[in-house]
């Protein structure tokens, strides 16, 4: 088995060094090491997307990711989108429209939504579905989840 | 005065502890010093123990290990029948049943540990179908593999055969369905002194709570159950967090530590329950007008190894088995059998998606017969205010199925699809149907158990004026906490903010009964309102406030309340309305206080190419009283609808020998954001005997009921045939397609 080894990483614009396995799950990093644990596991092997997070920009698995890959990365959680108290747009939408019911794949759902509007500001119900399709709800049968989006969408378009 | 809140969309209580990943769920409570727990389980589906080893070059000293032997009370889980042991002591009765129970700091010892473990036993055979159970293949529980046996009377059936218009019979099958909630089966334990501290993710805590009295010989006072915030339920945590709970207890009590036992999926998968898979055999009579004249309805249910809930899920699937129809004439004989698979349990329907699949279906089949539209062949024989039902339940509400139905074919545009649909290309390779189901789905606990469960809720107000509302009903992401909110603050004419829901806590708060069948609102919601009256009648019998209020003089009223006397409460308990009345042993009577009534349109098409099929549209319209929040209402339907679409379509439980295969989300599939189709829901509001306010009704196991067979009707336009088997996987409809040609 591989040592444990000394890992830098940049999580919500915060420098944390950890010491883990090379292959010690970004999931288990974030929530164990980091005490972050709005990162959720719904499945560990990358159906579910209730672990999704981004790096360097980009929607991924945290439970499919290596500790060794995310040395010197930027990455974002769900801890990092509210601006203390107040929400991102996003965020307000799921409450506003229902996109939240059991919470356990909203935090998943919110980053995979971040991903799409930093990307598209003006989607379609086609560009949420696939841009979700990675993110299992079992709770709200996704219809009031593009509708937050939608609303999320149209809230952020004023913005810089 | 304030703003009235039913019917207002009120913002989800714990929304921004969702949206933040602040909530904490189970696993994100890092308790310093606890133990990891596992489970160590069987591998054959029924034999003899004849020795448990402990292999390998483990440190197995260093281990915390739990058999049946170490259990201090009853090695039974308590819930209706008392036949299901906490860990295999004996015998094994199914697959991946519970041995022995390891714990240890390091979870990737604990894994190897896990492997190393070889429990060997004498293998019997075993019995894994429903038509082998019936037929007594093997003797495998009881004296006849039989859990409960229900039979229904109505009328006299056998004296109508003869002289019917039409004779028509059909047969129906459907699999079993995982609840797939997103967060797996969890709980933390730990002993205080000598009480037993369970916290974990959980529907009905006071469930736990008397399945650890006796698996500990404690008493109530002695056992505390917590419900920690919970990624979904769907029954799926009904009954089987009494199972978890107790055997991290048990580890708990031997490490003298906490412990922890976190499912991964596909434990998750393979080990805890499911929907019963189920067999309906019908046979209807009807006049030459279209008139029901008898319905002869066989319902069986596959419980698996253990009788768990399967009693009350058989009764439930059985008294909706003949639907919202005015039959004079109806017979029902239903059973839940044994086989040796892990136990089949709660799932959102209990038993009526199951034997509504194959009634709606069925009816569709019989329209055609006698050359009547599926609508029109309804339209004859709904159940009308004054007429009853199955169990001869005589309808006092004015239920309309007729306006419910004419709402549902409008906005779904029935009529002018299905005449499109009628005459598609034959040599189109995608065809296309339309197809509905018209049902009913009973609000509360089965005949006498609400009466029984005596619910019980209390409010407390403090010195500043915060209203907690103290109730076991928990909060699963059907919006508990929200509703609760705002049922309390109409009662109490004051803000929402003014009111909390307590954590559930058995220490705290008191029995609401538990968090399923479609009665949060309308019975403890009830209760709710009632507390916060009992609360005001003190505050006002006490001369500390007066008929009208403001939020300021209600907190003045509070602080004076509590200053002089103490603790502030309200109570309120529940008690059957007299009329409700119910014979356990005849099975006749008022089934339920009061029904939601729905029809249910889905359009699909089915690509002759790929045999895939596709749900394009879905609209629901329903009347179930006056809904309390519209949002929280909608979102219950259509998260609903989508299971409903899955288990029609997708979700295939494959069991080889008892064992199910396919215990991953990589190949058990659930509807996706691109598989789900556009959901319309409609609700019909209307005034509702029972319930909070002027009336509110249950919803939450209703959109489960309909999708199956409204999308097994459309596939009958689609492809000329019926469906008589769910999920409907390509390989499935690929050889009703080879029938066709």
């Amino acid at each position: 088995m591989a040592e444990k080894k000394s890992y830098t990483l940049a999580v919500n614009k915060k420098t944390f060094t950890v010491k883990d396995y090379p292959m010690a799950r970004l999931l288990d990093v974030l929530r164990e090491h980091v005490g972050l644990t709005g990162t959720k596991e719904g499945c560990g092997e990358g159906e579910c997307g209730a672990c999704s997070v981004l790096i360097d920009g980009r929607l991924v698995n945290s439970c499919l990711v290596p500790l060794a890959q995310v040395e010197h990365a930027e990455i974002r959680t769900i801890e990092g989108l509210a601006n203390g108290k107040t929400l991102h747009p996003i965020q307000d939408a799921f409450i506003g429209w229902g996109g939240a019911q059991c919470g356990i794949c909203t935090p998943g759902m919110v980053m995979a939504t971040v991903a799409l509007l930093e990307h598209k500001k003006s989607p379609t119900d086609d560009d949420i579905k696939t841009a979700l399709a990675g993110n299992i709800c079992r709770c709200t049968g996704y219809t009031k989840i593009i509708d937050a989006v939608h609303a999320a969408a149209d809230k952020m378009k004023g913005m810089p | 005065m304030t703003e009235q809140l039913i019917g207002k969309p009120t913002r989800r209580k714990e929304g921004v502890g969702k949206v933040t990943g602040a909530c904490k769920y189970i696993d994100d409570d890092l308790v310093p010093g606890c133990l990891h727990g596992v489970t160590v389980r069987s591998k054959c589906a029924r034999g003899r123990i004849k020795k448990i080893e402990f292999s390998g070059n483990l440190p197995w000293d260093e281990f915390v290990i739990v058999t049946a032997k170490d259990i201090p009370g009853s090695n039974v889980v308590a819930l209706i029948l008392e036949d299901q042991p906490y860990l295999a002591d004996e015998f094994i009765n199914h697959p991946d049943e519970a041995v022995v129970l390891l714990a240890h700091a390091d979870k990737y010892l604990l894994e190897l540990a896990r492997e190393a473990v070889i429990i060997h036993v004498d293998e019997l055979p075993g019995v894994f179908t429903i038509d082998d159970s019936l037929a007594k293949k093997d003797i495998v529980w009881g004296k006849d593999n039989v859990f409960k046996s229900i039979e229904i009377d109505k009328g006299n059936v056998d004296s109508v055969w003869s002289s019917a218009y039409k004779v028509i019979e059909g047969t129906f099958t459907t699999g079993a369905q995982e609840q797939l909630y997103i967060e797996p089966n969890g709980v933390t334990a730990w002993f205080e002194g000598d009480v037993v501290n369970v916290k974990g993710s959980l529907q009905c805590p006071y469930y736990v709570h008397k399945a650890l009295k006796k698996l500990f010989d404690k008493d109530a006072d002695h056992i505390r159950v917590i419900q920690a915030e919970t990624g979904g339920g769907f029954g799926g945590k009904e009954e089987y967090p009494s199972v978890i709970s107790g055997h991290a207890a048990l580890l708990a009590m031997k490490a003298k530590k906490p412990v922890k036992i976190i499912y991964d999926r596909a434990e998750d998968m393979e080990c805890t329950t499911k929907r019963h898979p189920s067999k309906t055999i019908l046979k209807t009579a009807v006049d030459k007008n279209g008139k029901l004249l008898a319905q002869d309805i066989k319902f069986y249910l596959d419980g698996g190894a253990y009788a768990t809930l399967s009693a009350v899920v058989l009764s439930r699937g059985a008294i909706h088995s003949a639907g919202p129809y005015d039959c004079p004439n109806v017979r029902i004989r239903a059973k839940a059998l044994a086989t040796n698979t892990p136990p089949h349990g709660a799932f959102r329907g209990f038993g009526a998606p199951q034997s509504i699949f194959g009634l709606e279906n069925h009816l569709d089949e019989v329209a055609e017969a006698i050359g009547l539209a599926p609508d029109e062949f309804r339209r004859r024989n709904f159940i009308k205010k004054g007429a009853s039902t199955a169990t001869s339940q005589v309808i006092r509400e004015d239920v309309d199925m007729e306006q419910i139905l004419d709402r549902a074919l409008k906005v779904s545009d029935y009529k002018a699809l299905h005449a499109k649909y009628s005459n598609q290309d034959p040599k189109s390779r995608i065809r296309r149907g339309i197809g509905f189901a018209t049902f009913m789905h009973g609000a509360g606990f089965t005949g006498s158990g609400e009466r029984m469960l005596a619910s019980r809720v209390a409010v407390e107000a403090g010195t500043n004026g915060i209203v907690h509302i103290l109730s076991s009903s928990t909060e699963i992401g059907q919006g508990t906490n929200t509703i609760f909110c705002q049922l309390a603050a109409d009662a109490l004419e004051l803000p929402f903010e003014q009111f909390e829901v307590a954590q559930p806590d058995t220490a705290k708060v008191p029995d609401s009964g538990p968090t399923v069948a479609s009665r949060t609102v309308m019975v403890v919601g009830r209760l709710v309102q009632n507390s916060c009256l009992d609360l005001k009648k003190k505050l006002q019998e006490s001369g500390l406030l007066s008929a009208s209020y403001s939020a300021s003089d209600f907190t003045k009223a509070c602080k004076a309340y509590v200053e002089r006397y103490g603790t502030l409460r309200g109570d309120a308990e529940y008690i059957q309305p007299p009329e409700v009345n119910w014979d356990d042993v005849k099975y006749y009577g008022d089934a339920y206080a009061t029904y939601a009534w729905a029809t249910y349109v889905a359009e699909v098409s089915v690509d002759l190419d790929t045999y895939y099929v596709t749900v394009e549209n879905f609209v629901a319209v329903q009347e179930a009283g006056h809904i309390v929040n519209p949002i929280l209402a909608a979102g219950q339907i259509e998260g609903g609808v989508a299971q409903a679409i899955g288990y029609a379509v997708y979700e295939n439980c494959v069991y080889k020998n008892g064992h199910l295969t396919n215990g991953r989300m990589t190949n058990y599939i659930v509807p996706t954001t691109v598989d789900t189709p556009p959901i319309k829901v409609e609700f019909i509001e209307k005034d509702a005997p029972y319930g909070p306010g002027r009336g509110a009704k249950g919803i939450g196991e209703l959109p489960m009921d309909g999708g199956a067979p409204a999308i097994a009707n459309a596939l009958r336009q689609a492809l000329g045939k019926t469906i008589a088997s769910i999920p409907t996987l390509p390989e499935v409809i690929f050889k009703y397609c080879q029938r066709m040609s």
